[in-house]
């Protein structure tokens, strides 16, 4: 029987008005931005002018730009697939103490603020940096901050279908006749293509999009058009041209999850899948104890490595290690033209996150709610039109609100933009942690509350609530990290010291000159790192399922 | 009382229920029983308010309840697989129903402990749903079921999903605590031995229509038609030919039941009618016997028929036997027309029994 029958079931009338929040959300915040930037690039007069379209494509300069991104894109993932999957292969395969922990902490860096990031590989290979060797405003320092970044990616999404992938399939084939290797390329990797394809096109749109890591290690002579965007809208105030860019950049976007979704569509094998705990075993010969050991041992400096190092010069002062950058942060610190306060970044990014999160499980709870109670075509679009914000660049967004939204609203009151936007990036978080709760919430509980004398209201509150606030915790969890970190967005909308946001804030203190400025943007990074971190261990926590029916 | 009038429930295209129409007294204990797919949930579900009708009118004590929603209604209800609330511990699952009626919490408690004491899970308060066992499980649903203090209950198969030495125990403490409370209910089975324990009337449903309805002994003694006598287990059916005292069939002459006029008939012999009698009536050859435990089904072709007997004690399969049949043991099949208000119209072919979640 259809899952929503009864007098359990919400009328029309309910369900519109539960979809009128998130639908008048992302019209307002999303629809009615990149409309304006297509007005914007398109009609910067009034009417139809071509004239940014083709100061864009005849500037040399542009197009370089638009060069740069498609192919550092493309190096970024086919690096980040070469040296992430023996470490997919490890995790699928072998048994070891402690891989449940490492699997967790080889997660940090893809939560971690692009900004962060960029700051750790200064610290690393920058001025000053560690290394001694100057890569920052090359394509090294990008590309090992991209794979740096995007392990995590390759690790959780090829190592997630490897772990199931049955090893009697390969013993089949070296059984008749397979060397090891063609055993691999014939079957396995065909096998894994769809986890593959899927975890390059994730990697190939975050570095294409790829904005905080860039502008701090690309130094003047890199930009990605996500930089370029955020050059002309906030530095040349060029809208047309930041509006054609855009332009630009949707289309690459939409190109890739286009040809993405195809892909997976035909590419989508039946397959029977085992428990992962029947396909891994502890590394028994010895080429497998040192295939196991180079791998976790090269993770661990990869991945650990810029961590370390950004926490060693976080605290090496000038008179030895110390505390020195940390209580800097809270000195007053009005050096030259550009304020840059720590303690009020601190304030801002800590409210402003907590009311992103509010406004992100306000839309983001009653979308899942349409999304779970109404199955079919109408539910599958509404799902895919709140994915849209994650697939649309950081920037971009951000752009769509100066333009759309800056002059109808009062300038105090500017500061709710920098939650809106960061909300707008959080709900698809949101919506993903609870639907599938939602939908295992069994229909006969709903019937049972409403026997009982529950009115609709009343059921939602006391059945569905109660059941899925496990999963909204999960999801506000996601808002805050997502919202602590923003930087795309936040970089265009804030306005300088009154809204300024930790990110932001570490941005200006790299932009100034001096050893004290340097040490303070990284030590404001460790601390930014640290409580990032700590929200999605604890995420990680709140999913592990308790006792308990499900 | 409960009144289903001409009710129909359609799902795309095939009724899961046909115009059925049939009352429930105050105090009375009715059961439909059916195989599965004949839409007995589905009407349980209508009367509950979860399922809306396409046609036909549900009344209690003559009122119109299709513009009363199922949270207003103030029946009980008890599902095959309990749905009890894992959120909750045992007193919020009975506690609910006293919740949504604005009954202050102290009044709830006592409320509470009473139904637990009724249903014998005193001090059961705390416990959480996982750590129940199916039978302590089973009697949470029914704590909590009356708890809020129904005009009615409904019962969807509430022993379907035990063991059977459990089931049989508790379809008896059922019965008993039904009679105590005087509670109108309405008990849905595909168990014949529960719905006749139970009920104080039955009404078989196949393929969403009523076949019959009667009291316990009136469909078990007179069957309405053959799909009832098969769906009971009746599978001894034999035309046959009344006269007098004695009836000729088949399988050779059997007593006449009490009250039967001469002329054809269709006779339903009962399994456990037959015994191993050298003055039997009955010649025939064993064909096959499965112990059973206390008896043997045996399986015995007389006259060019096989028939189903229940025997004590069962020669080898190809061995002769001469079987007597008691004559209480005997019945004939009721006409349509005089088969107590029977719908026997057949509709079309059921669909799958609704079980959502």
């Amino acid at each position: 029987m259809d899952d929503d029958s009864g007098a359990v079931r919400r009328s029309p009338w309910a369900t519109a008005a539960l979809a009128a929040i998130p639908l008048s959300f992302l019209g307002a915040f999303f629809i009615w931005p990149v409309a304006s930037i297509l007005v914007t690039g398109l009609f910067p007069g009034g009417s139809f002018d071509a004239a940014p379209f083709r100061e864009v494509l005849t500037d040399s300069n542009l197009l370089g730009v638009a060069w740069f991104t498609l192919w550092q894109a493309a190096v970024s993932t086919v690096l980040t697939l070469v040296v992430a999957l023996p470490g997919a292969y490890v995790f699928a395969r072998f048994e070891f103490p402690g891989k449940r922990l490492l699997r967790a902490a080889a997660t940090v860096p893809f939560v971690l603020p692009t900004v962060v990031v960029g700051t750790a590989f200064l610290a690393l290979v920058g001025n000053n940096g560690l290394l001694g060797v100057r890569l920052d405003g090359t394509i090294w320092a990008i590309l090992a901050a991209h794979v740096f970044f995007n392990y995590a990616v390759v690790l959780r999404t090829v190592g997630g279908l490897w772990s199931h992938l049955d090893p009697a399939l390969e013993d089949a084939a070296r059984s008749l006749g397979a060397s090891r290797w063609r055993a691999f390329t014939r079957v396995t990797l065909p096998l894994l293509r769809p986890a593959i394809a899927a975890a390059a096109s994730i990697v190939f749109l975050f570095t294409f999009t790829s904005f905080g890591v860039i502008l701090i290690l690309g130094g003047p002579g890199l930009a990605t058009l996500e930089v370029e965007i955020y050059r002309q809208a906030k530095q040349l105030l060029d809208l047309p041209v930041a509006a054609v860019l855009a332009l630009i950049q949707m289309l690459g976007v939409t190109a890739i999850l286009t040809t993405y979704s195809r892909h997976q569509e035909r590419s989508a094998v039946e397959q029977h899948l085992r428990p992962a705990a029947e396909v891994a075993t502890r590394p028994r010969t010895r080429g497998q104890r040192v295939l196991v050991t180079g791998v976790l041992t090269s993770m661990a400096l990869l991945l650990g490595g810029p961590i370390a190092v950004l926490v060693e010069r976080s605290l090496h002062g000038e008179a030895g290690y110390g505390f020195g950058f940390y209580r800097a942060l809270g000195q007053g610190s009005r050096t030259g033209a550009r304020i840059v306060d720590p303690l009020r970044a601190v304030g801002n990014s800590a409210s402003f996150a907590l009311v992103a999160t509010g406004i992100a499980l306000l839309v983001g709870l009653c979308a899942a709610a349409v999304i779970a109670r109404r199955r079919g075509q109408l539910s599958r679009w509404f799902d895919t039109l709140l994915m849209l914000p994650l697939g649309t660049s950081a920037v971009t967004i951000g752009f769509g609100f100066l333009v759309a939204l800056d002059a109808p609203i009062d300038l105090r009151a500017a500061w709710i933009l920098i939650p809106l936007a960061h909300a707008l990036v959080a709900v698809p978080f949101v919506v993903r942690a609870v639907v599938p709760v939602m939908r295992s919430v069994r229909q006969r509980l709903r019937e049972a509350a409403a026997v009982l004398g529950a009115a609709p209201h009343r059921v939602w509150r006391e059945v569905d609530l109660p059941l899925v606030a496990r999963a909204t915790a999960v999801g506000a969890g996601f808002a805050f990290a997502v919202s602590l970190g923003e930087f795309g967005a936040t970089s265009l909308i804030a306005r300088p010291a009154s809204s300024q946001t930790v990110p932001l804030a570490i941005y200006r203190f790299l932009g100034q000159p001096g050893t004290l400025n340097f040490g303070r943007a990284m030590a404001m990074s460790v601390i930014l790192m640290a409580v990032t971190a700590t929200s999605v261990f604890l995420i990680e926590r709140f999913r592990t399922p308790g006792p308990g029916a499900f | 009382m409960l009144a289903v009038l001409d009710v129909t429930v359609r799902f795309s295209e095939t009724s899961a229920l046909d115009a059925v129409s049939f009352s429930v007294a105050d105090g009375e204990v009715l059961a439909v029983l059916g195989p599965s797919g004949s839409g007995k949930t589905t009407l349980l579900r209508a009367v509950a308010g979860l399922q809306p009708l396409d046609s036909g009118r549900i009344t209690w004590d003559g009122g119109d309840l299709s513009g009363v929603p199922t949270h207003r209604r103030n029946f009980g209800l008890m599902f095959q697989d309990f749905a009890l609330f894992p959120h909750l511990d045992v007193a919020g699952n009975v506690a609910f129903g006293l919740r949504m009626q604005g009954v202050p919490p102290k009044e709830r408690r006592r409320t509470t402990t009473e139904a637990l004491e009724r249903v014998e899970l005193p001090g059961f308060e705390n416990r959480t749903i996982a750590t129940l066992s199916g039978g302590e499980a089973q009697r949470v649903a029914l704590a909590r079921a009356l708890a809020p203090g129904p005009r009615m209950l409904l019962l969807d198969e509430p022993l379907g999903s035990l063991d059977r030495a459990l089931r049989e125990r508790l379809s008896v403490e059922l019965r008993t605590l039904l009679e105590r409370l005087q509670i109108t209910a309405l008990y849905v089975t595909h168990d014949q031995t529960e719905a006749f324990t139970l009920a104080d009337r039955v009404a078989v449903l196949n393929r969403g229509s009523i076949l019959q309805i009667g009291t316990a002994e009136g469909v078990w003694s007179q069957p309405a038609s053959e799909t009832v006598a098969r769906f009971l287990g009746l599978r001894n059916l034999l035309p046959g030919s009344i006269e007098g005292s004695w009836a000729a069939t088949a399988i050779g002459a059997v007593p006449a039941p009490r009250g039967a006029n001469d002329g054809p008939a269709r006779l339903i012999v009962r399994p456990e009618a037959f015994s191993i009698d050298d003055r039997g009536t009955i010649e025939g050859v064993v064909r096959s016997r499965l112990f059973r435990g206390t008896d043997y089904l045996v399986e015995i072709e007389a006259g060019g028929t096989v028939i189903e007997a229940l025997l004590r004690r069962a020669p080898e399969p190809g061995s002769k036997v001469r079987l007597a049949v008691e004559p209480g043991g005997v019945s004939a099949l009721a006409a349509p027309a005089v088969a107590g208000g029977a719908n026997v119209s057949s509709g079309p072919a059921p669909p799958p029994e609704p079980r959502a979640g």
